[in-house]
């Protein structure tokens, strides 16, 4: 008799898509959020050096939860992708679609063909000339893509965060409703999270070339200031 | 386009360049051919650097030549190379102009991928090390010199890189300028500068400069007025890089022919 048991390509699957899930779920969750002035990146991070959001290229922004060490690497991975592509085409040449594509195929081919899968979820966020044209990218750690509308939510406990965020997401709110909208989401009905329990990014809607932006410190305390205070009231009220 | 990855010795880390001769792109290779062209490409000329007050100004001419001939009346020599750095060229257009989309590169992939700018010494001596990788060129008489200028948000201050063809880089305390009209427009300078010096009165200065060496190189080109083509001017401060608006350098200059002329200038 052999050594090892028999184990049915559908067991294995399945196995590998527990182990990620299970890796993804022990950390925090963000959202992704198309509003008026652009897209609004939102995460719970305690940490302010090491980042869950970053800039891409000029419209293009990443985010990813999970194993840090892994999805920065696919963040790496990005960057070099997006600049070789402009380097060898044009700036304009560069966008969010293809770059999720590519990593659709990495993170499917470590999944189907190594022992491990990788223990993350991204999203490839790019800003458009009109809210019309934003596009969330969502990829699994499977390497399915899901092509989202309005809002993305990644995480943990991402369907409930989902629910929540559906109930309240207004896409013509600017940027302090959307944010008070995002983070009333991730803070959920028992929590009020503070600017130290987050880290925050922007891609915003304007004529500069590089359009991501941190919003941090004393920026985001005002952001965050006296109107957030009141708003995380309707989210109970809503979870009800 | 499939993504980039490296084993963990092979990683070419925040250097555009590293990566681009990992994918088997070396943009410094040397290129085939004889040891001397046997045509005449561009040549971009004059570039000139000053610190003032609040930072740097820097200007450079519009023009290029091939051989004897204008190949081009409003080429633009001068760029950003990240928010608080410019980069001017003189030497070969071609070469020159691609040297700067790689050093623009190389700076904003740095910083993407670490998350901090580069600071300026480290700009420069990124800048050092490229000049240096086209040695293979310049001996074959594409011959690329930058200027390199920025405003060092550490030191608070305005500091001036120039270079020779070998990636030598050498730091400048108050001004320099470089090509082939650089002489001239470098003693101009020097007979000009005080130190602090207002943002208008550094400008006319730069301005000045590029004047008086279009009027001794014939491959450095003068104001246009006819077509409405002016040297580029840029400020560097803690604000960042700021091209000077056109109408402005074109105000800069008709004080400047009001001042030569009241002075009866036949020199």
């Amino acid at each position: 008799m052999s050594v090892f048991g028999y184990v049915s390509p559908e067991q294995a699957q399945k196995d590998k898509a527990d182990f990620a899930r299970k890796g993804i779920a022990r950390g925090r969750s963000l959202v992704g959020m198309s509003f008026m002035g652009g897209v609004l990146l939102c995460a719970e991070n305690k940490s302010r050096n090491l980042h869950k959001l970053g800039e891409i290229y000029d419209h293009i922004a990443f985010a990813g939860v999970g194993k840090y060490n892994e999805f920065d690497q696919l963040r790496q991975a990005g960057i070099r992708s997006a600049d070789l592509k402009g380097y060898s085409y044009s700036r304009e040449d560069v966008d969010a679609r293809s770059l999720a594509n590519g990593y659709a195929q990495l993170i499917g081919q470590v999944f189907t063909h190594e022992m491990k899968p990788l223990e993350v979820e991204i999203l490839v966020a790019e800003v458009g000339a009109e809210q019309a044209d934003d596009q969330l990218f969502h990829i699994l750690y499977d390497g399915t893509v899901v092509d989202e509308g309005g809002t993305s939510v990644l995480g943990g406990d991402a369907d409930a965060l989902a629910e929540r965020l559906s109930s309240t997401y207004d896409p013509a709110a600017d940027l302090q409703g959307a944010l008070a909208t995002a983070v009333a989401a991730l803070g959920g009905p028992d929590r009020t999270l503070g600017a130290a329990d987050l880290e925050i990014a922007l891609l915003e809607r304007s004529t500069r070339r590089r359009c991501f932006r941190r919003i941090r410190d004393q920026e985001l305390i005002d952001l965050l200031g006296a109107p957030a205070l009141v708003d995380p009231e309707p989210g109970p009220a809503t979870a009800q | 386009m499939t993504l980039p990855r490296f084993p963990p010795g092979q990683d070419p880390g925040p250097s555009f360049t590293g990566l681009l001769q990992h994918v088997g792109r070396d943009p410094f290779a040397p290129p085939g051919g004889g040891s001397q062209p046997g045509f005449a490409d561009r040549h971009a000329t004059t570039i000139v650097a000053v610190t003032y007050s609040d930072g740097v100004v820097m200007a450079a001419d519009r023009r290029a030549t091939a051989g004897s001939s204008i190949a081009q009346r409003d080429v633009q020599k001068l760029h950003p190379a990240d928010r608080h750095s410019g980069i001017a060229i003189a030497g070969s257009a071609g070469f020159g102009l691609e040297l700067i989309r790689l050093f623009q590169l190389q700076l904003e992939h740095y910083e993407k991928s670490e998350g901090v700018a580069l600071s300026l010494e480290g700009k420069a001596n990124q800048l050092a090390s490229m000049v240096r990788q086209h040695l293979g060129l310049a001996m074959q008489g594409f011959v690329v010199v930058p200027l390199f200028a920025g405003y060092d948000v550490r030191r608070r201050a305005g500091r001036i890189f120039t270079y020779d063809p070998t990636g030598g880089r050498y730091e400048e305390t108050d001004f320099h300028a470089d090509g082939s009209g650089g002489r001239d427009a470098r003693t101009t300078v020097k007979l000009g500068w005080t130190p602090s010096m207002a943002r208008e009165d550094t400008i006319e200065l730069a301005v000045q400069a590029l004047y008086e060496a279009a009027d001794e190189d014939s491959a450095t080109g003068g104001p246009d007025a006819v077509r409405g083509i002016y040297p580029t001017v840029a400020t560097i401060t803690t604000e960042g890089f700021t091209m000077v608006e056109e109408p402005e350098v074109a105000e800069r200059f008709a004080s400047l022919i009001t001042r030569m002329t009241e002075r009866g200038a036949r020199r």
